[in-house]
């Protein structure tokens, strides 16, 4: 099982707990899952950076996750 | 891994290759472009910080003989923002040309173009707009109130379920972890203050400026002092309703940005002057344009409590941090609120940041947006505790630093990074060991950024006698040009003297993000190494294809051909000059690119101390000495990487003790120039020392990590630190200009 750790926007449309655990091999199928059990989700997937077992991506799609593998949604991180 | 590498190019400081055209004045900047009939644009410019516009008429303007063109908001046809960023095209657009109300003083109403620039300014002054005045929006907490007057009626704060009423909150954001209550029941001491840093400017030497050619069918180039030309095509289309593939955008030479020129301002108007008028239109801002109407950094109002242990292990750790957006959303509250604990391994925190609307000038990235008010506030907590507990204040920052495996406060654990390398280089630094100056206080406190990946392309060109033509899409701001030279001549092992880099206009190359976020060194230069690992393996191939032998039996070594195991020993070596010579026979030219999406961008830190003293008569502070330590992964070009952390120290220092936007009550911004918007100049500043600490990232093929934010991050508490302790009481708002430090001591 994946940890997912949401941001606090997604937890207002989730009404979860911050914390899931997902079952995907993926950064697709995990996002996929997470959109089918909730679709206003995508949206806010779609502007987030995320990372993965400590890695930022500013835009994931299909990274490989393991079996214990944490993933935080976070805002995207621009600069000057 | 990078460390401990023998690098034969990478770790050398080779001459700039561009600096000979700038002492020399040949570099063509965003103002020095003039082409055949070319005429002059220029703005119509909002006297009111808030009011309704009822209309706007330039018939009178247009009349004038030698004016070719006129424009105002009927003119935009608007639309959806087609580039990188989320900031919303109509946020933008209305930022570039007032619709129904002006937001500012200063907000662009109307613009003209004409035969020259003196005509253009008397074509405005023909403009009639009537306006209904209203009341302006100008103080950050009194505009959090929900009764206060609105900026924008159709504002509600971004929460998953809409607001029932609209208010100036655009936005919130909130970090939290632990138990507040049990960690502050767990300290010794508690620091609770107010902090406060105003807005200021990225003081950018080169204003904004750019030449627009556009033709009948809507098509055509446009050059700009830009870093990002890319983003500026793209947000310059959408704006107009454009085909993106019929502008082609041509970055400059650029005189600084420090992210204040990852937006539009004049690009569009120009285009658009240009189009109507059938003739090139140069646009440059004058120095008072560039403070009353773009983007500075967020003025912030914080309310910090930690608690610490006797130890100086923090338990705890509130913070509520209020950030000027200006008259539109997106202040940078979201990464302030991710950075102000980042150093540290904080067991029980909370931070909520709010996105606040004001009649003020929108603002725009400054060098890592939104970590200097936040950290500033929260280093300037601990150094209070670090008193109170009777800790060096270097000491109670090891205690709590973050190292490899610390979770972040945003969420993710932190892979190697070199923060505590940074504190103990600190530590045994020479001049922290030399006493205090009399009469003055060392401050002491540290920085922290992400750093950014994102996209980048690179294409390699070998040339017909082997020497080595870079083309990216970066605009070089900070020197890259000269490190991209060096990877490339580190990956194909030839000497720099042979490669060049050139930035590529938006049909000469790929997809480059703006230069900024501290990526392109990082990002750019990893599209650079592969490309160039491309050639190798290209030039390979023409070798084994040369001796008859199979590729696995060729390798590469400095810069050349060489074979391998189970080839004939009489075979020689050959160079990237040969095999260029003899490219027809082997295939044609030899070239490569790369274009890709760059992750694993390293998190940078920093330890900056300084002494300062204060002249309690005058109010005047002197910087006596600055220490500056970041841990750059790896410097590619370590005299750039010093110039970084030197500039950022520099433009840190002028934030903590003079810039700041000074407004009337009416919302007029009061000075809107150099002589009295004071930025540091060389005999205010003592020789800023630095340290390169390079803890390899092991994301980057070099071990690079962005440097060109951190460096801005400490200053603010550091010389507030400095000055607190040597007037030994606490000044919380910046800057510590000679009014507000007489005020403070004479009580």
């Amino acid at each position: 099982m994946v940890r997912v750790v949401l941001s606090n926007p997604m937890l207002a449309v989730t009404g979860t707990a911050k914390e899931l655990d997902v079952v995907a091999a993926n950064f697709r199928q995990l996002t996929l899952a997470l959109i089918e059990q909730w679709p206003p989700l995508a949206e806010l997937i779609d502007s987030s950076a995320v990372a993965i077992d400590g890695q930022i991506y500013q835009d994931a799609f299909a990274e490989p996750l393991q079996e214990q593998s944490e993933v935080f949604f976070m805002p995207r991180i621009e600069g000057g | 891994m990078a460390e401990a590498v023998d690098y034969k190019q990478i770790g050398t400081t080779p001459v700039r290759p561009d600096g000979f055209d700038k002492v020399t004045g040949r570099a063509q900047f965003g103002a020095d472009v003039n082409l055949p009939n070319m005429i002059h644009g220029k703005v119509l410019r909002s006297p009111h910080a808030h009011a309704r516009i009822n209309s706007v008429d330039v018939s009178a303007a247009l009349a004038m003989p030698g004016v070719y063109a006129a424009i105002s908001a009927v003119d935009f046809p608007g639309g959806r923002m087609e580039g990188e960023s989320d900031v919303s095209v109509d946020d933008v657009a209305q930022n570039v040309m007032a619709r129904s109300k002006v937001l500012y003083h200063g907000h662009a109403v109307a613009a003209v173009a004409a035969s020259t620039q003196r005509l253009a300014e008397q074509a405005l002054q023909a403009i009639k707009v009537d306006y209904e005045v209203l009341e302006p929006v100008l103080d950050l907490v009194a505009a959090m109130d929900p009764a206060a007057t609105l900026v924008n009626e159709n504002n509600y704060t971004a929460l998953a379920e809409r607001p029932e009423q609209p208010s100036n909150i655009a936005d919130v954001e909130r970090l939290e972890r632990g138990n507040l209550e049990e960690g502050f029941l767990a300290a010794d001491v508690v620091v609770e203050r107010e902090y406060k840093c105003p807005m200021a400017h990225q003081g950018y030497i080169e204003p904004h400026a750019c030449v627009a050619s556009i033709d009948e069918r809507g098509r055509g180039t446009v050059w700009c002092s830009t870093q990002g030309h890319f983003q500026h095509r793209a947000s310059t289309a959408s704006m107009l309703g454009k085909n993106m593939a019929d502008l082609k955008f041509v970055a400059t030479e650029i005189g600084g940005g420090f992210g204040g020129k990852t937006v539009v301002y004049l690009e569009p108007l120009a285009t658009l002057l240009s189009e109507k008028s059938g003739r090139p239109v140069k646009m440059a801002m004058s120095r008072e344009e560039v403070f009353r109407a773009t983007g500075p950094s967020s003025a912030t109002v914080a309310r910090v409590k930690v608690g610490l242990r006797k130890d100086g292990t923090i338990t705890a750790a509130q913070s509520w941090i209020a950030f000027e957006a200006g008259a539109f959303a997106g202040s940078p509250h979201k990464p302030g609120a991710m950075c102000i604990y980042a150093p540290y391994d904080i067991e029980n925190f909370l931070v909520e940041t709010f996105d606040v609307l004001v009649n003020k000038p929108k603002v725009a990235a400054y060098r890592a947006p939104g970590a200097p008010q936040a950290m500033h506030a929260f280093e300037c907590a601990l150094d209070e505790a670090a008193q109170l507990l009777d800790m060096d204040p270097l000491d109670l920052r090891l205690v709590n630093a973050a190292e490899e495996g610390t979770r972040a406060p945003y969420g993710p654990k932190f892979p190697p990074i070199g923060f505590k390398a940074c504190l103990q280089a600190a530590k045994a630094h020479p001049n922290y060991s030399k006493p205090v100056p009399a009469g003055a206080g060392r401050g002491v406190a540290v920085g922290f950024w992400f750093n950014a990946g994102m996209q980048s392309s690179a294409e390699v060109n070998i040339n017909e006698n082997g020497s080595v033509m870079i083309i990216e899409g970066s605009p070089d701001i900070g020197g890259s040009r000269a490190s991209m030279c060096l990877m490339a001549a580190e990956t194909l092992g030839v000497d720099y003297d042979d490669v060049r880099a050139q930035v590529g206009d938006t049909e000469s190359t790929g997809f480059c993000n703006v230069t900024g976020g501290s990526r392109t060194t990082f990002a750019t230069g990893m599209a650079v190494t592969q490309a160039c690992e491309a050639v190798i393996a290209d030039c390979k191939r023409r070798a084994a294809m040369t001796w008859g032998v199979d590729e696995d039996q060729v390798e590469w070594e400095d810069g050349q051909a060489i074979p391998g195991p189970g080839v004939n020993a009489d075979v020689k070596p050959l160079t990237l000059a040969e095999l260029a010579r003899k490219a027809g026979r082997t295939g044609g030219p030899i070239t490569a690119r790369a274009s890709l999406n760059a992750q694993g961008a390293g998190a940078s830190f920093s330890v900056n101390f300084a002494d300062l003293r204060v002249d309690r008569e005058t109010g005047k502070v002197d910087v006596l000495s600055f220490t500056a330590i970041q841990d750059a992964g790896k410097a590619i070009h370590p005299a750039y990487v010093e110039g970084q952390i030197q500039g950022g120290a520099v433009q840190g220092i002028g934030w903590a003790l003079n810039e700041e936007y000074i407004f009337d009550d009416n919302g007029v911004l009061e000075n809107a120039g150099f002589l009295d918007y004071r930025i540091p100049v060389a005999s205010d500043l003592p020789m800023i020392d630095t340290e390169i600490v390079e803890v390899a990232n092991p994301s980057h093929p070099f071990g690079v990590r962005g440097v060109g934010e951190t460096p801005i991050v400490a200053p603010l508490a550091v010389c507030a630190n400095a000055v607190s302790r040597s007037l030994d009481m606490r000044i919380t708002e910046l800057p510590m200009s000679p009014p507000r430090l007489l005020d403070a001591i004479e009580g």
